[in-house]
């Protein structure tokens, strides 16, 4: 490349577009250097550093202090952004805060090295930021490495833990397995697209926008097919959906409980934004093809998840399971995205985002209150360890009823409008068989997540203990005042957003 | 369009939702018990208010007092519109009363956590409120749910035998019925070509166009079975009798009194009006499954009852079958009808739980041959029981029997097989109604109760158990004797929405 080649690249390198991630970055090297430069005494402070920065950071982008490159590319291309990509960004940056308030708690519990776990949670956020804006399979494939390497050490991080180290370990080689998927779908795609004889091919189509164009020009090339499959299956890793969702019970339970909350969320939703970004950008003109597959999907993720959900014991199993319908619910939405036309699209793409930012609250108070119920051995959560939750930590019981009813879909909770918006969307795409489906699921889950809710509020008879019998259960930490903030605003948030969806409503449906 | 300086519609639903916040924010018991009380009466003097008022109100499209506000889901259509029409107004009224009575009934009651015990149900009445108040067809199922989920809370927590396999199965009844309902709804809406949850919308939208008779087939297939099971219709019923078993009196009386008319609430004012072509489809299955199972089956295996309690379960499932026969008939007298008995039988069933319930107070089990002879140490209990199995049956003097006469009237031009199937019904309910109250009240004391009684002396009602009662009494005699007040904007507004379809249709409904 020639120097001018070079200097028209960097050219278009705006690094102020770029600024959230860049913060970000920088105060995860900041935590260092205040590991180093701090008294032992005084590390203490590291983890309020760290959520206090992401949450000036975050303030930065919800009052948008940073320029706006809205509807543009960057970087030659490599990323494009958007309003959607904002929402994620947002989205990402929120959820990171929550999983360092829970690590907070969940590290006082263990004898473990604090700071690098703040640290790495930070790096894979602006990776997820980062995905959620990608253009290009080239960064779209380094970020995403970028987070799957943090969660390889994030889910083994209580070392010294078997089922934490197993959880690892599975989750290292499926990880690794649906890398080298997406990598082989990405190859096949950009081998054909580059074939030259054929129509519409480029050498650049690694990019989106090229690619896109080679797509519609050769509307049923099987190469390409191969590798859209490959890509979804690749992407079906991160969000779990059958048939890749076999790791999910092991490694959530196995991962520490606030990073099986960041996996649960928001490496679910780093899934949702890629594939999103897939399906309405570059395979498009392959909308068949992906709506096909998806919608097998999605049926077989509802089911499974729930079906498998309903004998569970381990309440971190189960909520991975149950995690996993979810996902099926979403891919709904995916698919209507896909099947409407563009203006009924954006609907359905905002029910998407409705979804999962319910999502994220109620999931983020259900870890909060596992978090705060789970023993020095964080693997071991039953059921029955809820017993009485109501009537020893009423805030809690209340706080764990408001998400796992979201989580249900009861209304007035927020994430009701959730399934709403979605099951409208998917009414109006023509998906009838996939809407029964979701109706089925629905009405499956009641028994999981009442029977959560039953075993922390409805009284059952147990054994009574002996006199030196200490209670089988882990105690319970008591709630500490950010804890109690936190967990206090995302329910107040759950039933508010339930009743009256606002300007954040309005924002996600007219589009 | 509303003439009120303050939305009064709102304010009855925010009352006791606003309450409920206040109480679990931590108010001192004493308190608590003022503030609910406070709650519990305000929507229903406000719902007495509007009744009196809607005469004179201007109103829009059949709707008095109707306004609209925006939640943030304009672009699919949804807005928190409230008003009143002639069908929602006495139901309202219903709730309202019933609410009071089963807030002050509960507000005595001395239950365990007695203000998370009034928490959820001041959020249930907050929904009660919320369903017959909206215009809008989506938020008429929130509001529903809304008032739901308490029950299943208060059934597995308070609730008596076998709560927690009760309040299992009464959620995932209720959850599939109700997601069936809301499928049929959004497919009503988007059918429709609306763009709006509003019903008045709804309305002039499916009377430019209306819809291909196959396609209001399965809308109204979904919605009849979907609030079908919500309302007990038979073979979905089986919730029915053990939830209300297990139930605490206060969150029975409220559900069967109120919440469970949702189901035919949606058919009359919704499904009815709207799908005109679906229900010729469906009413010769709906009059068999109600005739059949519902009043026949179901009434015998209530006179088979021992448990006080179930027994007026099942006789709240028995009922039902007179609605369901009166929605089949689609004619503005059966529907009429069906109201009536809805606004009748939701006074008089509530009237019974909480007089089942103050009976077990004194007699320690629910079990009617382990009772007798209560009415020498309880005359007013005894008095209260009579009346309410009276209104139950349908003697006349009480609203019931204006419901059920209408319906037969109308059913008789449906078919005068069934009409005559069902009027035996009203003997069957007379047979257990008769027999429970000579079981529980007369007759020598058996051994069971005479150790009971021993061990703690029985008194009569006291005044805070007396004063819910007497309210359901006297809205029980007063609709029993003036039915007018309710029947006259009923009529007009079901001439409204009803037109032009059953002029149309009746032929094709009349069975042979």
């Amino acid at each position: 490349m020639s120097h001018l080649e070079l200097l028209n690249a960097a050219a278009s390198n705006h690094w102020k577009a770029i600024l959230p991630e860049l913060l970000l970055g920088c105060l995860a090297l900041f935590l260092l250097v205040l590991e180093i430069a701090l008294p032992k005494k005084q590390h203490g402070v590291i983890p309020a550093v760290a959520i206090v920065g992401q949450i000036g950071i975050l303030l930065g982008l919800l009052l948008k202090l940073y320029p706006s490159f809205s509807g543009q590319d960057t970087f030659s291309g490599l990323l494009h952004h958007s309003a959607n990509g904002q929402f994620m960004r947002a989205f990402f940056l929120l959820s990171s805060i929550f999983v360092c308030i829970l690590g907070t708690i969940a590290l006082a519990k263990q004898k473990m090295p604090r700071i690098e776990f703040f640290n790495i949670v930070l790096v894979v956020s602006a990776a997820m930021m980062l995905l959620a804006q990608s253009n290009n399979f080239i960064l779209l494939f380094v970020a995403l490495e970028t987070v799957t390497v943090g969660f390889y050490i994030l889910v083994s991080y209580f070392r010294t833990n078997p089922l934490s180290l197993e959880a690892g370990l599975k989750y290292l080689i499926t990880g690794a397995l649906s890398s080298g998927l997406l990598l082989f779908g990405i190859v096949l795609l950009y081998g054909v697209a580059g074939n030259t004889t054929l129509p519409g091919s480029s050498i650049h189509s690694m990019d989106f926008t090229a690619l896109h164009t080679f797509l519609a020009a050769n509307p049923n090339n099987f190469l390409a097919s191969l590798g859209i499959v490959l890509v979804l299956s690749g992407v079906a890793f991160k969000i779990g959906a059958v048939p890749f969702q076999i790791w999910i019970p092991d490694v959530y339970q196995g991962a520490p409980t606030p990073v099986t909350a960041f996996l649960a969320v928001a490496s679910k939703a780093a899934g949702f934004s890629i594939l999103l970004i897939l399906t309405q950008g570059a395979f498009q003109p392959y909308a068949h093809l992906t709506t096909a597959v998806l919608s097998i999907m999605a049926a077989a993720t509802i089911l499974f998840g729930n079906i498998a959900a309903l004998t569970q014991q381990n309440v971190k199993r189960l909520i991975g399971l149950s995690g996993v319908s979810h996902a099926g619910y979403l891919l709904i939405g995916v698919v209507a995205a896909s099947v409407l036309p563009a203006n009924l699209a954006g609907q359905a793409i905002g029910a998407i985002y409705f979804y999962l930012f319910a999502y994220l609250l109620a999931s983020f108070a259900v870890f909060g209150v596992m978090t705060h119920l789970a023993g020095s051995n964080d693997a071991d959560q039953e059921l029955e360890h809820y017993a009485n939750l109501g009537k020893t930590h009423p805030f809690l019981g209340a706080v764990l009823a408001i998400g796992l009813g979201s989580l249900a879909g009861i209304p007035p909770l927020a994430g009701f409008m959730g399934k709403l918006l979605i099951f409208v969307a998917a009414f109006k795409a023509g998906l009838h068989g996939l809407l029964l489906v979701a109706i089925i699921g629905v009405v499956i889950s009641i028994y999981y997540y009442f029977g959560w809710i039953k075993a922390a509020f409805f009284e059952t008879w147990s054994a009574p203990l002996l006199e030196d019998e200490a209670t089988p259960r882990p105690g319970r930490t008591s709630v500490g005042l950010v804890a109690k903030v936190m967990l206090g605003s995302l329910a107040v948030a759950t039933v508010v957003l339930g009743f009256y969806q606002g300007s954040l409503g309005v924002w996600l449906l007219n589009r | 369009m509303n003439s009120l300086p303050v939305d009064l519609l709102l304010l009855s639903i925010a009352t006791p939702l606003v309450a409920a916040l206040a109480i679990s924010l931590g108010a001192p018991l004493r308190l608590a018990k003022g503030i609910a009380a406070v709650a519990f009466a305000v929507p229903a003097l406000i719902a007495l208010f509007l009744w009196s008022s809607f005469a004179g109100a201007p109103s829009h499209a059949t709707y008095a007092f109707y306004t609209v506000y925006n939640t943030g889901l304009q672009a699919i259509g949804i807005h928190l519109s409230l008003g009143l029409n002639g069908i929602s107004l006495p139901l309202f009224v219903l709730a309202g009363i019933v609410g009071l009575a089963a807030g002050l009934y509960a507000i005595q009651s001395n239950a365990e956590r007695l203000k998370t015990y009034l928490v959820l149900l001041l959020i249930m009445q907050g929904g009660l409120m919320g369903v017959f108040a909206s215009v809008d067809i989506f938020f008429f199922y929130f509001f529903h749910e809304l008032a739901l989920i308490p029950t299943f809370i208060m059934v597995g927590i308070w609730g008596g035998k076998d709560r927690n396999y009760a309040a299992m199965k009464m959620t995932i009844y209720l959850t599939a019925g109700a997601m069936l309902s809301l499928i049929g709804l959004i497919a009503l809406y988007y059918k429709s070509g609306a763009n709006s949850f509003d019903l008045i919308a709804l309305r002039s939208a499916l009377l430019e166009h209306g819809l291909a008779a196959g396609v209001q087939k399965y809308i109204f297939g979904l919605l009849m079975f979907g609030f079908g099971i919500l309302v007990s219709l038979w073979p979905f019923h089986t919730w029915a009798p053990l939830g209300y078993g297990a139930a605490p009196s206060s969150a029975a009386m409220l559900h069967a009194g109120v919440l469970k008319k949702f189901g035919l609430y949606g058919l009359v004012q919704i499904a009815l009006p709207l799908l005109p072509l679906g229900v010729v489809e469906w009413a010769r299955p709906l009059a068999l499954l109600a005739v059949v199972g519902n009043l026949l089956v179901i009434g015998f295996i209530t006179i088979a009852q021992r448990d006080l309690k179930q027994m007026v379960g099942y006789s709240s499932v028995m009922h039902m079958g007179y609605a369901f026969l009166g929605l089949a008939t689609f004619s503005v007298a059966g529907a009429g009808g069906v109201v009536l008995m809805m606004v009748a039988h939701g006074f008089s069933v509530a009237l019974l739980f909480l007089l089942s319930t103050s009976i077990y107070h004194r007699t320690q089990t629910f079990d009617m041959m382990e009772m007798g002879g209560l009415a020498q140490k309880a005359p007013v209990l005894a008095a209260f029981f009579v009346v309410a199995t009276m209104a139950s049956i349908g003697l006349p003097g009480f609203a019931n029997f204006w419901g059920e006469l209408t319906i037969f009237v109308a059913a008789w031009k449906f078919s005068p097989l069934l009409t005559a199937l069902s009027v035996t019904g009203v003997v069957v309910s007379a047979i257990y109604g008769l027999r429970s109250a000579a079981r529980v009240f007369f007759g020598p004391q058996t051994e069971a109760f005479a150790k009971v009684a021993a061990a703690k002396p029985v008194t009569d009602l006291t005044l805070c158990e007396k004063l819910p009662a007497l309210i359901l009494i006297a809205a029980l005699f007063f609709v029993g004797f003036w039915p007018k007040s309710i029947s006259t904007q009923l009529n007009s507004a079901l001439e409204v929405i009803y037109h032009p379809a059953p002029a149309v249709q009746a032929p094709a409904v009349t069975a042979k």
